[in-house]
């Protein structure tokens, strides 16, 4: 044995040694902590709401949520709601894939440009776009006189509420097929296309079959987004009671005229479809990444 | 018109852009036989045989199928069989319903369908996988299914862009065996498009070597090997050395090494000869022999019954010699050697600024 006379001996490093099992302790509790705070965050802010509105909509017990579900203008206010997300998804569906389909398949100058335009409704706010709506067919707004003149009401009515929801539901089905459409490449379509089949028999054969889970995953956030949209379609309807309510702005108006109980009905209504769309939309996603990977 | 050109194509050119992909290329595919469309990538082969589909628009040019005109007919009408590459089978769908794709889409009866498809499934050794998909297939059973379905719908002629590419070596071997057998039992006429020279020499009964977009030489294999007309032919096939030198009254001189066959080029001119490695002899030195020419052993790597000898010539170029172990002479690194290279063949030098090969 020697003297060494070097740097200071280092605590015990060796594996299992104590300094190891000290160390592996504080992760562990570093780790434990991270997640319970993410679990109190998300208790907090997502399901505090959520247990809130359900306890508040049982207060009155059952019979006040069947008098509340099944009076006229509640009725109404759904019926509204799914006429609305109804015409949306045909419309936004249809020319959503085709535009995916321009987007993807095709070079174009401009594509770049449009290709960013898509996404213009997710960074507007909805305000916004109702005004702008109102600006275009109210009052002495640039189409108003064409629509007059042929007996058309546009701006507080249904199809004014329909357009601008349409407008905000632009991205969804776009941005949900075109990354599958990108992945499944043209060389399918070729091989369909030398085996003989027309355009519509790719389309419907092919294309859609292996698209069918991005589309699926674009229509749910599409009927999402369309059954909760307020801020646009509440400047656009006018609020006429019974005419152009739609579910949310039945809730909003509930809180008005002190029918806290009806409100929060409605609220917890909309709440049970959400969830049933948040499912649909995550096995959706699961399918879609299974259908990008091939 | 010649009645046994099953394909014809005409002046064909297609340019995207400011870059001609094809520049104006005639070859006819003989009916019943095998043709090979060679050449590097970016030679333009591909897009000559997606001209021929119709999945590609030609800029320029003329395109028949079986006598029949069919330039600026769609897709569809020209029942040409396709098979991929990357197999670009329909992969929600099961092997059987890929099979029988083209013959739904032409409304067939089931009872067609079903009967065409086991005879085809049995025809590509696939029977028992008619209920699988795609993804349960390996590389080589996903290209047979693709060979199936490209077949199924009876079509005038089966064009195969790289259809051995995407596989392994060793099933790439098996499978070209088993393409061939398969040839000739059905005789369908087959083009294919292909960069490996071996795959195009073994399996064609004609090939079309490409480069640049243009046809650098069509012929039968031995043709294409034995005798290559240019130097891109000369320099593509059989991986030869290539030795620079100049033209001395009608020979290539190379160092000391005077070879043959530059009649046609210029006194003085640059010029290079190709030589296959299994082309060059060797032999022990013989200060008798008038026309000794020697060179330097670099180094000797055995892979088994072949042996590959580096060479350095006495100008300091380097070449490689192949030979059967068995035939090895003793070559110690270092020693000296009498070389033959007369079965080079001279070409005129690349012109200044060409790419390199």
């Amino acid at each position: 044995m020697s003297v060494v006379l070097g740097p200071p001996r280092l605590v015990d490093v060796t594996p299992g040694g104590e300094e190891m099992r000290r160390r592996g302790r504080r992760r562990a509790l570093v780790r434990g902590a991270i997640v319970a705070v993410c679990l109190l965050y998300l208790t907090v802010v997502l399901l505090g709401p959520l247990v809130g509105i359900f306890l508040s909509a049982f207060r009155e017990g059952l019979p006040k949520i069947g008098e509340t579900l099944t009076s006229p203008d509640v009725r109404h206010a759904f019926f509204l709601t799914f006429e609305i997300a109804i015409v949306t998804l045909l419309v936004t569906t249809t020319f959503g894939a085709v535009t995916a389909w321009v987007l993807v398949r095709h070079r174009f100058v401009g594509r770049r440009i449009l290709n960013a335009l898509v996404e213009l409704p997710l960074a507007m706010s909805p305000v916004t776009v109702g005004l702008a709506c109102v600006l275009l067919f109210g009052r002495g707004g640039w189409f108003e006189p064409w629509f007059t003149a042929r007996g058309i009401q546009v701006i507080f009515a249904l199809p004014s509420m329909i357009l601008v929801t349409i407008f905000i539901c632009i991205p969804f089905v776009i941005r949900s097929v075109a990354p599958v459409l990108e992945e499944l490449g043209t060389e399918e379509e070729d091989a369909a296309r030398t085996l003989g089949a027309s355009t519509l028999q790719t389309l419907f054969r092919v294309i859609l079959p292996n698209i069918r889970w991005g589309l699926f995953y674009g229509i749910a956030l599409t009927t999402a987004r369309s059954i909760g949209e307020i801020g646009a379609v509440l400047i656009v309807s006018g609020m006429l009671k019974g005419q152009t309510e739609t579910a949310t702005i039945y809730v909003l108006t509930a809180f008005e005229e002190r029918m806290d109980a009806e409100g929060y009905i409605v609220a917890l209504t909309l709440a049970a479809i959400s969830i049933v769309m948040l499912l649909v939309i995550e096995i959706s996603k699961r399918r879609k990444i299974k259908e990008v990977m091939g | 018109m010649r009645m046994n050109a099953a394909i014809r194509v005409q002046n064909l050119t297609k340019k995207f852009g400011s870059f001609v992909a094809v520049d104006d290329i005639s070859f006819d595919a003989a009916e019943g036989k095998i043709t090979a469309l060679l050449g590097p990538s970016g030679s333009g082969k591909s897009t000559v045989l997606r001209m021929i589909a119709g999945l590609e628009t030609p800029t320029n040019g003329r395109i028949w199928i079986e006598d029949d005109e069919t330039t600026f007919k769609s897709v569809q009408e020209r029942r040409v069989g396709f098979v991929f590459q990357h197999y670009a089978l329909f992969r929600h769908m099961t092997v059987a319903q890929n099979v029988a794709f083209g013959l739904a889409v032409r409304k067939q009866s089931k009872a067609d369908q079903a009967g065409r498809v086991d005879e085809l499934l049995d025809l590509v050794q696939l029977s028992p996988f008619a209920d699988r998909f795609p993804d349960q297939l390996s590389g080589g059973q996903r290209q047979r299914v693709a060979l199936a379905r490209a077949l199924a719908p009876r079509p005038q002629v089966l064009l195969l862009d790289e259809p051995f590419g995407a596989l392994d070596a060793r099933v790439r071997q098996d499978l070209r065996h088993w393409l061939d057998g398969l040839h000739r039992e059905l005789g369908v006429t087959s083009l294919f498009v292909t960069h490996d020279q071996d795959e195009a020499l073994e399996l064609a009964h004609e090939v079309v070597v490409m480069h640049e977009g243009r046809i650098e030489q069509m012929g039968s294999p031995t043709q294409i090997y034995n005798e290559p007309q240019t130097a891109f032919v000369a320099g593509f096939i059989g991986s030869p050395n290539v030795l620079q030198g100049r033209v001395a009254a009608g020979h290539v001189l190379v160092g000391a090494h005077r070879l043959p066959g530059a009649d046609h080029m210029e006194e003085g001119a640059a010029a290079r000869a190709f030589v296959r490695p299994h082309d060059v002899r060797l032999a022990e030195p013989d200060p008798e022999a008038a026309a000794a020419v020697e060179a330097r052993v670099d180094r000797v790597s055995t892979l088994g019954w072949l042996s590959r000898v580096m060479l350095r010539l006495d100008d300091g170029q380097t070449i490689v010699a192949e030979i059967p172990s068995d035939e090895l002479i003793d070559l110690t690194e270092g020693t000296t050697v009498a070389v033959d290279l007369r079965r080079a063949k001279a070409f005129e030098a690349e012109p200044v600024g060409a790419p390199a090969e």
